[in-house]
Parts: structure tokens; sequence; C-alpha cells
């Protein structure tokens, strides 16, 4: 497992706001900035993020693939499945 | 229908087995795809072996992002619908005018003629691509991407053509693209790539571009666009990421799965990682200038971004790559070493030969000069300010000053021979070879080792100052040449002098 | 190395042979150390020009652009053709000073060193 650090990038609009907020609790090592009109999120090795988790937040159920809408960049090895994208790697 | 039919029915589709994410994926796409027996495989994908790259089992690929056809279009419609509403307001708004000051218009500019040419290019490469590899999810990777390619295109056409009915310089952005001088930087970047095969493209533009370098060309602009008060720019930029994030994985996915496949395809991939890196490095020149100059108001500088985003991030990505037998791009130190003059040699290229670009330049603002200094301790002060502070006494005096002549230029990258000595600013970075009796030049060791790969690719290069000089161009004389190339008078220019700031003046009261 | 193509053998055109520039040939000419230019040029010129009416005609107008231009002591300078120190014959042609189509001419100008002494 390695430590070299990963991030998501992702717009500050009203549908991440949620997601941005189930990163931050499910991932406490990981660093968040805020840039105009971005969100960037870095952290040492691995980032999740848990569909359980935002659904908690929004009050209805959540497909993974939303991320879609507001994904801006990446870096890190993608698992994509049904209940969580992980960022993270090898 | 009774409720009791109805509960019953649902209860038996809830109790449905599903596919998961990842079947539902393979059924819809992996599985739609066959070998062909009534012709060979090899003749209908005659072009995915002749590079050499050996792939044992195109199982082995694997789909990071499992879109099926019927969520690419559901996301990518809903993104659609939000940005055109968010470009509609905007022109419906006069958001032209909240930019903050009409310098940073010339941005778009550089963008729309350099850089969305591009994006239709990639759209017909990954559709090549699509056509010529024989696994079935890199070509259903590649037609999305293809399709994702023309969106980027329209949408950035979409977005800057409202800056058109304000401002110079955005009318002809097809035409001066495939002439003018430096729109030939990034047009024969990507034709080298199309003309290479469908692995070498992947790699080149997939990876090498999208994934290790891509934050170099997309943070810088659309950040500067969020900084300056371009909101239009900033929704399409952002619009087209949640795009390029698949792009990406598809990047790094394809250099994996290679070099899982065989240990022969380890030194080919090398060497195009090489090549590539070097190529999109030399390409971000116009980045790196747009960045430090371009915006009135400043994000970061060319040298925060490349140690963010390539020193950190490529370093992380190459050393996860290292298990492969993968090490960082050849010429990576001495793109750490140019760092702190990049930016400031090429917008000394655009002062120097303005009065033949589509964009306008200047000298930076006390206060600008000021910023560079800061940002850049180490080389702005000794080695550029000088040449700003002359060039502001040339204005001042009614006297701004171009270069007389027309430039050498470097035969690979195809940029104006511009770039110094690694390790000696003062001096220029001169390289050459010899080829079938022939000289060629080369702006670093970098492009020089791209030549000696594949010289026979590169003595055809179409070189715009050669030209010229062949009198392909339009005629002997400048006026010629720039009627030529559709470069109208207000187009070209210092801005302090020109139309837009002209307009821009009398539109906001503003300098 | 060869170019690895769809075939084996492939060649390409050369864009930039001699024959295609009308008589001319081109010279690429750098000044050393003076980056207020932001490269060297390009100059098309007559194979059998002499090399003292390259400098009278062509140099010294090009380089008037330079605040420094004025001011240079064309008996004192040094000259590189390619990166090898060389000394010209003003009255001979290009050619037979060794300056062929595509070749490199560099100008160094000790003790002058650009705008402020900053090599611009």
């Amino acid at each position: 497992m390695s430590d070299a650090p990963v991030f998501i990038a992702l717009q500050a609009t009203d549908d991440m706001r949620p997601v941005i907020e189930a990163i931050e609790a499910d991932n406490p090592h990981a660093t968040v900035n805020h840039y105009p009109a971005m969100v960037k999120i870095d952290a040492p090795g691995r980032l999740s993020i848990l569909r359980a988790s935002v659904e908690e937040r929004i009050g209805r159920t959540w497909d993974v693939q939303e991320l879609q809408l507001g994904l801006i960049s990446l870096a890190g090895h993608i698992d994509e499945t049904e209940d969580a994208f992980v960022l993270a790697w090898q | 229908m009774t409720t009791a039919t109805a509960t019953a029915m649902a209860a038996r589709e809830a109790a449905r087995p599903k596919l998961s994410l990842k079947d539902k994926y393979a059924v819809l796409t992996r599985d739609l795809g066959w070998d062909t027996t009534y012709q060979p495989m090899d003749k209908v994908f005659p072009h995915d072996k002749f590079e050499g790259i050996v792939i044992h089992d195109w199982n082995g690929w694997e789909d990071p992002f499992r879109l099926t056809m019927d969520a690419y279009w559901k996301f990518q419609s809903e993104k659609e619908r939000k940005l055109y509403a968010i470009i509609d307001a905007f022109q419906q708004n006069n958001g032209q005018l909240n930019v903050s000051d009409a310098r940073y218009v010339n941005a778009l500019k550089l963008f729309l003629t350099g850089v969305s040419p591009l994006e239709y290019a990639a759209h017909r490469g990954f559709a090549m691509a699509g056509r010529s590899l024989r696994g079935v999810g890199a070509r259903v990777a590649c037609q999305m991407q293809s399709i994702d390619e023309l969106r980027h295109c329209q949408t950035q056409i979409h977005t800057i053509s409202h800056y058109n009915k304000f401002f110079n310089g955005f009318s002809d952005w097809r035409h001066l693209h495939d002439r003018l001088w430096y729109l030939s930087v990034p047009k024969s970047y990507f034709e080298d790539a199309m003309t290479a095969g469908p692995f070498e493209f992947i790699t080149a533009i997939s990876f090498s571009f999208e994934y290790v370098l891509t934050n170099l060309l997309f943070m810088p602009f659309m950040s500067g666009a969020a900084y300056n008060g371009d909101m239009a720019t900033v929704t399409f930029g952002f619009s087209a990421q949640s795009d390029e994030s698949r792009h990406m994985t598809l990047g790094l996915e394809v250099v994996k799965f290679m070099l899982e496949q065989d240990p022969a395809n380890l030194p080919i991939i090398q060497k195009w990682i090489d090549k590539w890196f070097w190529r999109g490095y030399r390409l971000l020149t116009l980045v790196a200038m747009m960045m430090d100059y371009m915006c009135p108001k400043r994000v970061m500088s060319w040298k925060e971004a490349w140690e963010i985003y390539f020193e950190q991030n490529g370093g992380a990505l190459f050393k996860d790559l290292a298990r492969y037998g993968i090490r960082m791009p050849k010429y990576h130190e001495q793109a750490a070493k140019e760092k702190d003059h990049l930016s400031h040699i090429a917008w000394g290229i655009f002062y120097n030969f303005n009065h033949a670009a589509a964009i306008h330049t200047w000298v930076p603002e006390p206060n600008e000069l000021d910023w560079l200094a800061q940002k850049y301790p180490d080389s702005f002060d000794q080695h550029y300010r000088p040449r700003f502070d002359y060039w502001k006494q040339q204005h001042d005096a009614g006297q701004r000053w171009t270069n007389p002549g027309l430039p050498m230029l470097c035969q690979i990258c195809q940029i104006p021979m511009a770039f110094t000595e690694p390790d000696d600013p003062t001096q220029v970075c001169y390289r050459h070879a010899e080829h079938n009796g022939e000289h060629y030049h080369f702006c670093s060791d970098g492009c020089r080792d791209v030549f000696l790969g594949e010289p026979e690719k590169y003595v055809q290069s179409w070189l715009p100052v050669h030209q010229i000089f062949q009198g392909n161009c339009g005629g002997a004389t400048l006026p010629e040449v720039l009627d030529w190339y559709h470069l109208k008078p207000e187009d070209r220019g210092d801005y302090a002098d020109s139309q837009d700031r002209a307009n821009w003046q009398r539109w906001t009261g503003h300098e | 190395m060869p170019v690895i193509a769809l075939a084996p053998g492939y060649t390409g055109e050369v864009r930039d042979r001699v024959e295609n520039f009308h008589g001319n040939q081109l010279v690429y000419f750098g000044w050393d150390q003076h980056r207020l230019f932001c490269s060297p040029f390009t100059l098309p010129l007559p194979p059998d020009m002499p090399f003292g009416a390259l400098v009278d005609n062509v140099l010294v107008p090009l380089l008037g652009a330079h605040p420094e231009g004025a001011a240079i002591d064309w008996a004192r300078v040094e000259w590189l053709r390619g990166d090898a120190p060389f000394t010209p014959d003003a009255q001979a042609s290009l050619t037979d000073n060794g300056l062929g189509h595509k070749s490199l001419l560099r100008l160094r100008t000790p003790g002058l060193a650009g705008i402020g002494g900053s090599f611009n």
C-alpha cells in the first residue's frame, strides 16, 4: 500500500456539497482545499466515497455514478462499485 | 390492476437478482463483441499489431468507469442541459463585461485557435483508435471518448462564440489554426499523434497528455477563468473536466494493460512516454505564458503549477509505475530547471512577433512585474525585467519594439528557438542533427531525440517560416502573408493600442 | 532509427530541400547572449553572396533594432559556424565560407553584454 498522494477535485455546486461532506467525514486523513468554483481533496494513499454516507446526507438513494456530474479531476487508481468509489495507489 | 397485484409484482421485481455494476457493464459492452469468422480477425483489424505491441488476452482490460450507453446518455445530457442554461444566462447578462479586464480575453483567443481544434482532432483520433483496436473494452472506451471530444469542441466554440461578438481575434479560428505560425505548434503535435498507430496514439494522448499533463492545461485555464470573472469558461471547463476524469483513467489503464500483457511492450512504451512527455511539455509553453502573463488576476505561477501537478502528482504516478519497469520520462530534470524561465521565454516570443499574432501582448504593469519577481526570485529581475523596462520605454516613446526578421524554428516542436541551455539562461540552446545530407535543428535534447527516433517522419515538417520563404504563404511580403493568414490589423499588435482596449474603456469606464 | 510503419521502408518527403527556395538557401543567424531578440533569425540568402555583403546589407540593419546594434565593432567580433569558432573571409561567398543550406552562423560581441549587462 502506497502513501503517495491521491486527490479528487469536485465542482463547488449544491449537488456536490453532500458528497464533499461525506468524503470529509469518511476520510479523516484527507485535506480539503477550496478554490474558486472547485473543491480539491488531497489524501495520502487512499480516498473513499461511500454511497451510504452520501445517502445519509441527502435523504434519497444516490447512484455512485452521479459523481460524473460534478467530477473535475482525480489522481489514483479507481475502483468503482455500486457502493463506493475508491481512489488509491498500489 | 388491483393493489394486491401491483404489490405482488413489486415484490417479485425486488426479489429478482440484479446484475452488479461490473456484470451489467460486461453484459452491455464486452459481451456484444465477437471474434469474426467470415474474415480473419487480422484482416478486420489490420492496424493494431504493426507497432510491435503484443496483446495476449484482451479480456485483461479493466474498465475503471463502468458507464453503459444508457448511463452515458443520461449523465451527458444532464451536463449539457446545465451547461447551455448557464451559457444562455451568461449571454443574456452580458457576462463578458465582468471579466477582470480585456487583456484576459486574449487567453480565450489562444484557447479557441490553439486548443479547440485539438479537441476536434482528438474526436477523429479516438474514432480511429476505436476502429483499430480489436479489444472490445478498449473500443467502447475510445468510442465514448470520441463523442466526448466532439462535445468539448462544440461546447468550447459555443461558449467562446459569445466573446466573438465583442472582441477581435476569434472569428477565423479554424483558418488560423491551419496556417498561423505559432498554431503549427499544437497542430503538428496532434498530427504527429494521429499519424501514429493506435497504441501510440492512446499512449500519447490518453496517457501522456490527458493523464500526466492534463492538469497543467485545464487547471490553469479554468482557474484562470474563475479568478478573472469568466464564468462561462469556468462552467464549460468543469463540464468538460468530468469527461476528462474518464479520459485520464483510460490513459492509465491502457498503459498498465500493455505493460501487464507482455514484457516486450516495456521498451516501446518507455520510448513513447519519453517522446510524448517532451512533446506535451513543449506544447504547454503556451499555457505557462498564459498563466504568468495573460491573467490579470493570477492563480499561481507556472513554476508552482509545475511543482504541484508534475513534480508531485506526476512523481507519485511514476513511482506507482516503477513496478512495471517504467521510469520517469527522459529530460524531466531539464523541465524542472526550465520552470524558472519558460513563461518569460514564451511571452518574449509573442512580444517579439506581435505584429504577426492573433492575440495582443503588452508590458506587464509595475505590480505585475513585482508579482513575477516575487514568484521567480532566481530568474526574473536578473534575466527578464530589463527587457520589459526597455520595451516600456520604447512604447512610451511611440516606438513599440518588434522583431525585424523571422525566427529560426525547432524542427520538432516548431516553436522559435528561444529556449536556453538548461544550465545557462543567457545562452540559446542549439542542438543539431544531420540526416541523409540535410541539416536539422532543435531547441533541446528532448526534441532532438524525438527526431532521431523517427527522422523520416519529421523531415516532412511543415515549418511556417520555411514555408513563407518557399513562397507558399501568399507572397513575399509581410502584408501578403498576414492576408493569407486572414490576420486583420485589429487582431494584432500591442494591447495598449488595440480596439479591444478602446472598446473596453468605453463599455466599462475602466482601464 | 527507422520509422515503425505499416510497411517497411517508410520514407518521407524532405520539405525543406534547397531547390524549394527559388535560388536562395537558408542560413540561421543568432547574436549570442542578446535575448531581446527572442531567438535566432532565419535568413533566405543567395549562396554566392559575399560574407561581407551579408554583414553590411543584412546583419547591420537587422541588429540595428537592438540598442547595442550600432555599437558593434565588426572588426573585433567573433564568429561561430555551428558550435565551432571560425574566421570568415569577407570576400568569399557564403558557400565558400562553409555556410551551406540550413547552416548556423553565430555572432559573439565580447564587451557588449546586452541591456544593462543582462544579456538582453
